[in-house]
């Protein structure tokens, strides 16, 4: 799993290198996450994303596409010589995802605080099907501060979705400040818990962590999962991790090379 | 020769009931059917259909952003929501939800604007949704529709329901008589012509519909030929029509029960403006309105027959 998100972070390095545009810290800070949900979690293949029964994994901070779109290719979803046209004109590699052009994407997200009440809709679809289909939603910390993640999230526990999952990749930065200093979220535990979540914190880098808490739908019964993935912005680059200039800052020719070693000198 | 009776003198139906008796039947005969709602049960009328089908009606409570985010998500899992909220809370609460989750997404989620234009009358403009058609207009993908009786708009909600994609529909609450014939069928892009004529155009749709239709039969009587063409669908346009009845009539009357900036006369305006230009006033909504019915407003904003006359009397005259 950590060799797969090595080479996730390598291709996506490129990818934003290639693009000279891009998300990197947002997706570094996700690439552990993803890898686990596709590598280990999601029951969904490229031979089956119209499959009804697929789980889904709506990523509520579409912002991050290159990281989705790394993660889909490295998993079989999309060529990997795709990913060279990212941001090119007419790609279907859009700087936000596209579930009409991508297989395996699922709902279009960019604007903040989309994914996670079409990812209770999907979840109470299941429910009504009696289907035992999960339901996976990323979203950032920053987005929380949209409202409709809230209405959404009484939503869930109103209807007792227990297998839908809320992750936050918890990286404390926004765009141009810390989320603390912008509009704080703590104490975001409790919060979660009392909008009837079953909340479990975890090292967002740490793959074992994160497949023992993703895998176990319900966490609790009768109650939708919050897992608050504990993260870096930028992860694991020296210069770039909890570096809030990297919010979509675009590597230079030195700096490209040195996170390129960075990453192909990590075990 | 005694005339014809009137449109205006036939019986009058609330759009609604039309709704929920299609909507009951879709949902028989499709378990995929669903409703979502922000709190409005019964300012849809669907006490009835919860009784039938409690686990089918999700409200999700006074939240229209969750409430679309949510139709779209149950789309995402194969089933066919109905969205059913006051359409001035539905279209401009959750308006980036029907942009980006259903539109864009293209999730196939059917949005019904209830008590749409000036239905909410004497509660004044923050409830009145005269904007709707033209913001929704402007969306991609997404068709819209404006139903004029109840026989429409139970042949609109029937087409939405077997068709794949986004569809929004307003339902009237606002009593109007039936227009169009019992063995209606709607055609989505499709104008019918309710009268002939070639003197002079009426277009209209919705609440509005019935009206212009009595002011043709009063432009008759004093020997002006109004050509009626009900539009449904103000997205996509049947520009067909539209550019037929600029050419063959002196001009062209659009009647709405909403904005005159972008809805159903902004469409005819772009439409004849680029393809054969001619004489088009738009009769609408000019602004916030002051307080009074939804009736009073109409009239007052020119869209009485009587006015409606007046306007196409000027084209066909002046034209």
């Amino acid at each position: 799993m950590a060799e797969a998100a090595r080479q996730i972070r390598i291709q996506d390095l490129k990818l934003v290198h290639h693009a000279r545009a891009g998300h990197i810290g947002g997706d570094f800070s996700a690439i552990d996450i993803l890898t686990t949900l596709y590598g280990a979690v999601l029951d969904i293949s490229p031979d089956r994303v119209a499959d009804p029964e697929r789980d889904r994994f709506i990523l509520s901070k579409g912002h991050v596409a290159g990281a989705l779109y790394t993660t889909l290719a490295a998993f079989g979803f999309l060529p990997v010589a795709e990913l060279a046209t990212f941001l090119q004109p007419l790609s279907a590699l859009n700087g936000h995802p596209n579930r009409t052009k991508v297989a395996g994407v699922e709902a279009n997200t960019g604007p903040l605080g989309h994914g996670l009440p079409v990812a209770v809709g999907h979840a109470l679809s299941a429910k009504l099907d009696a289907s035992p289909r999960r339901t996976y939603v990323l979203v950032g910390d920053g987005e929380l501060q949209e409202g409709s993640n809230w209405e959404a999230m009484m939503a869930a526990s109103q209807h007792r979705l227990d297998r839908l999952t809320v992750i936050v990749d918890r990286n404390r930065l926004q765009q141009g400040a810390t989320v603390k200093e912008t509009n704080d979220l703590d104490p975001l535990h409790d919060k979660a818990t009392a909008f009837g979540f079953a909340v479990a914190e975890v090292d967002g880098h740490d793959h074992g962590a994160l497949l023992d808490v993703l895998a176990q739908v319900p966490v609790q019964p009768g109650r939708p999962t919050f897992v608050i993935a504990h993260t870096h912005k930028g992860h694991p680059i020296s210069f770039m991790s909890d570096n809030v200039a990297w919010h979509h800052k675009v590597p230079g020719e030195a700096e490209y090379h040195q996170a390129l070693t960075e990453l192909e000198d990590k075990p | 020769m005694t005339p014809p009776p009137s449109v205006a003198d036939r019986p009058r139906f609330d759009c609604r009931d039309a709704y929920v008796a299609t909507l009951s039947e879709l949902a028989h005969e499709d378990h995929r059917i669903v409703g979502v709602v922000n709190d409005s049960v019964g300012s849809s009328k669907l006490t009835g259909f919860r009784s039938s089908f409690p686990d089918r009606l999700i409200n999700v409570g006074i939240a229209e952003q969750d409430m679309v985010g949510v139709a779209a998500g149950l789309a995402n899992g194969g089933r066919i929501p109905f969205v059913s909220a006051a359409s001035c809370f539905l279209t401009a609460r959750a308006l980036e939800q029907i942009k980006a989750d259903v539109a864009y997404s293209n999730h196939n989620v059917k949005l019904c604007g209830m008590s749409p234009g000036l239905a909410y009358g004497e509660l004044g403009p923050t409830h009145h949704s005269i904007e709707d058609i033209a913001w929704l207009r402007a969306i991609d993908n997404l068709t819209v529709i404006v139903p004029a009786d109840p026989v429409e708009t139970s042949a609109a909600l029937r087409w939405a329901a077997q068709v794949e994609g986004p569809v929004f529909v307003r339902v009237s609450r606002m009593s109007v008589p039936q227009v169009n014939a019992d063995d209606y069928t709607f055609t989505p892009g499709r104008a019918v012509t309710l009268r002939d004529g070639g003197d002079v155009t009426l277009i209209a749709n919705g609440t509005v519909l019935w009206r212009a239709l009595v002011a043709a039969e009063q432009l008759e009587a004093e020997g002006i030929s109004a050509r009626v063409l009900s539009m449904p669908t103000v997205k996509p346009l049947d520009v067909d029509a539209v550019v037929a009845a600029a050419r063959e009539t002196a001009g062209i009357v659009t009647v709405e029960e909403s904005t005159i900036a972008g809805g159903l006369g902004g469409a005819v305006a772009e439409t004849v403006v680029q393809h054969h230009p001619a004489r088009v006033t738009i009769l609408g909504i000019p602004g916030f309105a002051p307080t009074g019915s939804a009736a009073f407003l109409l009239d007052r904003y020119g869209m009485s027959p009587e006015g409606i006359a007046d306007a196409a009397r000027s084209l066909a005259r002046h034209g």
